[in-house]
């Protein structure tokens, strides 16, 4: 298929947590414009934009989220296409990707794809029904399962199955938090011990508060061209090599193994196909980890390791800084927060940063490609994109 | 939350937990589906109505401690994945019994309780909970 | 005589089923709130403990599930249903049926008459009646009467250690009767001896007005209408169950009656399930036919404030030997593993705590 390649030349990205003076409006704007004064690009440049936001219809009562993006950017002066793009917790890996298939198919030159989301304007219990529309409304959330309840059933199971510990689950989130803690955009900058994760109230057995990511405001955005005029903006351009989707049933109940989500194992697939890469290729990855369960999935269903390992992996510090592949040094959705329309477009950011060498003290060594995969629902979407230091 | 309508309208299979049998691959499946997700067009015409029998067995379980106001009264409560019989997996409530009382692999039943309501003055929602079945129960004809 | 209920022959009871919420809570704990000696006053009432519904419970759930108990043991498709009654003092609805809900729950809808009875503790026996004319006049094949409730005492009243929940069903029907309802009678008065206005969460009553001229008038004068025009005395019936709102009642008027403590023995549920008003009978009538054989004669007597008694002439057939009672739980595993609650979980479960939100 004849694609022109693609590249990230401008990163932005906003404070991630309760940010109660900020506005839906103002996080979006303001992540929005840091990408592009860090692409060093004039605003009429810009061709079209991409938002990736979950529900600003419950959160804010805010329906046609791209339309106020652009409007606020002043860029509906000049009427340019803005999408808002929703695939629950992908929304954000999902706008990317569709900015990426714009600029790749030679249809838009330069593009914008932002996230954004304003989870604390309602209650707790208000945003957590919210999150829970992700699953299924009709044959899960109706029935009593709360989104954290899903995902216990699977941490049962990997437990059952694997032999997969508490103390394994608990090693992610310290680890994120230590990666956090170097990161000065994260939500949560102190580290923590495993025993504070294990003595966290428990949220659905076996997941405790520590094992769950925040609700958190935020926004994120990059800007997109062609990898051949890329060098005329960015001083280090990022190829997007490669970008891969997948869907698989709404409900956890319909899945083949409840303990792989297989939209990430084939999404991964399509990516690392069209970069023509593997694993061994990827020095940095940035996952899904809205549960310390979810990111034991996800390095196991991308193949940096077996099977079943990806506890044992973790508690044995191969995905740390300095590990056999970094993950999450930005302190994942755990440590630095999700914003859920943001995070797939923020864990873009930390890549880019990490590839232009500018991760300061959380940075890989010699990261030349890094991964990100954003997940929606349970797994029933999963975006992955590869980067590559051009 | 719910409406009335959108609950009501999945009544059948709430009350009586009606699926549907694809008779192209013979697999059951809940809820009801208009194709069968894995025989697709195939199995246009070859869909028929089932009830499930409503026996299975845990295949994963939680206790949930933070949960939407309408379970809150009963908290911490148990979510369970539940395969029934039939062969297809629903995600339901167990109730009358404690977490530590439940394995994977326990047997359980389903009976009908509320699951939720709009308010004091609103619709009351009735479905599918889960029951443990304790050995030598009968539970259905079809047990005989 | 007046109020002659000829019943029409062979019309009687094809199936039956029960259920009883599996929490309880003991006299004891409820009496330590309110600083009055729970034990003695358990012993007062002959009851040792009482059923509690869980929140997700109500009187319609409970009327489900004995109905389905009653459609597993025996063969009828419910679409030949062509009446559902649910008596309840609890309906959870005001205005909407809960027959409805029961009737689609056992598959028996949309060919059928449904509506909801309320007559106190006597709602499930009145349905009962109108079951028996419906099928006697060959209006309809079947008919199904249900009595349930899940009832609330006020926190601090007497009522509050025994009104407990639970309910039983019965399918009438002419065809492969257990048990044949040779006759029925009832006594009823303007009598107001307990009441629940509208919009009220808590019934009232009359305190002591509720023994002789209420309670024991109109149980008495229903029994011995039903001896006049049965042409039977005590010694005639195998079992007898009368309305239990205490251990005392039933037997000091099974005694005044002529009956013996074994004959309502078995019916006798109140002790350990508490009052469950429009179920109590009806339980008390099921825990009788879990065990009764063919042959055996069966007297029953409801009783409804406000006032008004519902008796029963009952004979067990031959069909009972061949009839799949194992199918669905007899009382005994009905009963069997409570959970006890103390006070401040009864309170929240029977939504006796004002919260804060809708």
């Amino acid at each position: 298929m004849k694609m022109r390649r693609v590249a990230v030349i401008g990163i932005g990205i906003t404070e991630f947590g309760e940010l109660w003076d900020a506005s839906f409006r103002k996080l979006g704007i303001g992540a929005g414009l840091a990408a592009v004064e860090d692409a060093k690009i004039s605003a009429d440049q810009i061709d079209a934009m991409y938002v990736g936001n979950m529900s600003a219809g419950r959160f804010i009562r805010q329906e046609h989220v791209a339309a106020l993006i652009a409007d606020y950017s002043g860029l509906a002066r000049d009427h340019i296409p803005a999408t808002r793009v929703e695939a629950a917790g992908a929304s954000g890996g999902l706008a990317l990707r569709q900015g990426f298939l714009a600029v790749a198919s030679g249809l838009h030159d330069i593009v914008v794809v932002g996230g954004a989301e304003k989870m604390t304007d309602v209650s707790d219990m208000e945003s957590s029904m919210i999150q829970s529309s992700a699953a299924d409304q009709e044959w899960e959330t109706e029935l009593g399962a709360t989104f954290a309840s899903l995902h216990a059933l699977i941490a049962t199971r990997h437990m059952h199955d694997y032999g997969t510990t508490r103390e394994q689950l608990a090693d992610v989130a310290v680890k994120n938090h230590r990666h956090g803690s170097l990161n000065p955009k994260a939500q949560f900058r102190r580290e923590i011990t495993r025993d504070v994760v294990l003595r966290s109230p428990i949220v659905a057995s076996p997941l405790r508060m520590f094992d769950c990511a925040p609700s958190s405001d935020g926004a994120a955005a990059v800007v997109l061209c062609p990898l051949d005029a890329a060098k005329k903006y960015a001083e280090t351009p990022v190829e997007i090599t490669g970008s891969g989707q997948a869907s698989d049933s709404l409900a956890l109940h319909h899945r083949k193994d409840i303990c792989t989500m297989a939209a990430t194992k084939v999404a991964a697939e399509r990516a690392f196909k069209m970069a023509g890469l593997s694993q061994k290729d990827v020095q940095v990855v940035e996952v899904h980890d809205n549960f310390t369960i979810s990111e034991i999935l996800a390095v196991e269903d991308m193949g940096f390791f077996p099977k079943g390992e990806g506890g044992k992996a973790t508690e044995e510090g191969r995905t740390s800084l300095g590990g056999d592949v970094a993950v999450n040094t930005s302190g994942g959705l755990k440590a630095r927060g999700d914003p859920i329309g943001a995070t797939g477009v923020a864990q873009a950011v930390e890549i880019v940063t990490q590839l232009r060498g500018k991760a300061d003290k959380r940075q890989v060594k010699d990261a030349a490609v890094g991964l990100a995969q954003n997940v929606g629902g349970t797994g029933a979407t999963v975006v992955v994109h590869i980067f590559r230091r051009a | 939350m719910a409406t009335a309508p959108r609950f009501w309208r999945e009544n059948p299979s709430r009350y009586n937990l009606f699926g549907f049998k694809c008779n192209s691959c013979g697999r059951y499946n809940f809820p009801p589906r208009i194709i069968c997700p894995v025989c697709r067009r195939k199995s246009v015409g070859k869909m028929e109505p089932v009830k499930l029998k409503g026996t299975g067995t845990i295949f994963s379980f939680t206790e949930v401690h933070e949960g939407m106001d309408e379970q809150n009264m009963q908290k911490p409560y148990i979510v369970a994945m539940v395969e029934l019989d039939e062969g297809t997996k629903i995600t339901g409530q167990v109730i009358d019994c404690d977490a530590r009382d439940l394995s994977i692999g326990t047997k359980v039943r389903t009976t009908l309780r509320k699951l939720s309501e709009e308010g004091s003055a609103g619709v009351i929602h009735y479905g599918y909970k889960f029951i443990p079945i304790c050995e030598g129960t009968k539970v259905a004809p079809q047990d005989e | 005589m007046y109020g002659e209920m000829i019943v029409m022959d062979g019309v009687g009871i094809v199936s039956y089923g029960a259920y009883v919420p599996h929490f309880r809570i003991t006299p004891e704990e409820i009496g330590k709130v309110w600083g009055v000696d729970g034990k003695a006053m358990g012993k007062g009432l002959m009851i040792t403990s009482k059923s509690v519904p869980a929140p997700d419970e109500d009187t319609i759930t409970i009327a489900v599930e004995a109905a389905r108990n009653m459609m597993r043991r025996c063969d009828v498709d419910p679409k030949d249903i062509g009446a559902l009654y649910v008596g309840s003092e609890s309906h959870p609805y005001a205005v909407k049926p809960s027959g409805t809900i029961v009737a689609e729950a056992i598959e028996a809808a949309p060919d059928l008459t449904v509506a909801d009875f309320e007559f106190a503790c006597k709602a499930g026996t009145a349905a009962m009646q109108a079951c028996l004319g419906l099928v006697g006049s060959g209006m309809v094949k079947y008919a199904v009467a249900i009595g349930a409730d899940t009832s609330q005492g006020a926190p601090g009243d007497a009522l509050e250690y025994s009104a407990s929940a639970g309910g039983a069903a019965f399918l009438i029907g002419k065809e492969k009767v257990i048990a044949t309802v040779n006759r029925t009678y009832s006594y009823t008065t303007d009598t107001p001896d307990f009441w629940r206005r509208e919009g009220q969460m808590f019934p009232r009553h009359g305190g002591r007005f509720t023994g002789e001229p209420a309670y024991f008038k109109h149980v008495v004068s229903g029994a011995k209408g039903m001896f006049e025009r049965a042409g039977t005395t005590s010694k005639d019936y195998t079992y007898a169950v009368f309305h239990q709102p205490n251990g005392k009642f039933p037997t000091r008027v099974a005694k005044q009656l002529g009956f013996t403590e074994e004959q309502i023995r078995t019916g006798l549920l109140v002790p350990t399930i508490g009052n469950t008003y429009s179920g109590a009978v009806p339980l008390g009538l099921a825990g009788i036919l879990d065990v009764a054989k063919p042959g055996d004669r069966i007297f029953a007597v409801a009783y409804g404030s406000g006032a008004g008694s519902d008796a029963f002439d009952i004979s067990v057939t031959d069909e009972m030997a061949r009839y799949k009672k194992d199918m669905a739980p007899k009382m005994g595993e009905l009963l069997a593993n409570p959970r006890f609650l103390d006070y401040a979980t009864y309170a929240k479960y029977k939504g006796k705590i004002v919260k804060g939100r809708d």
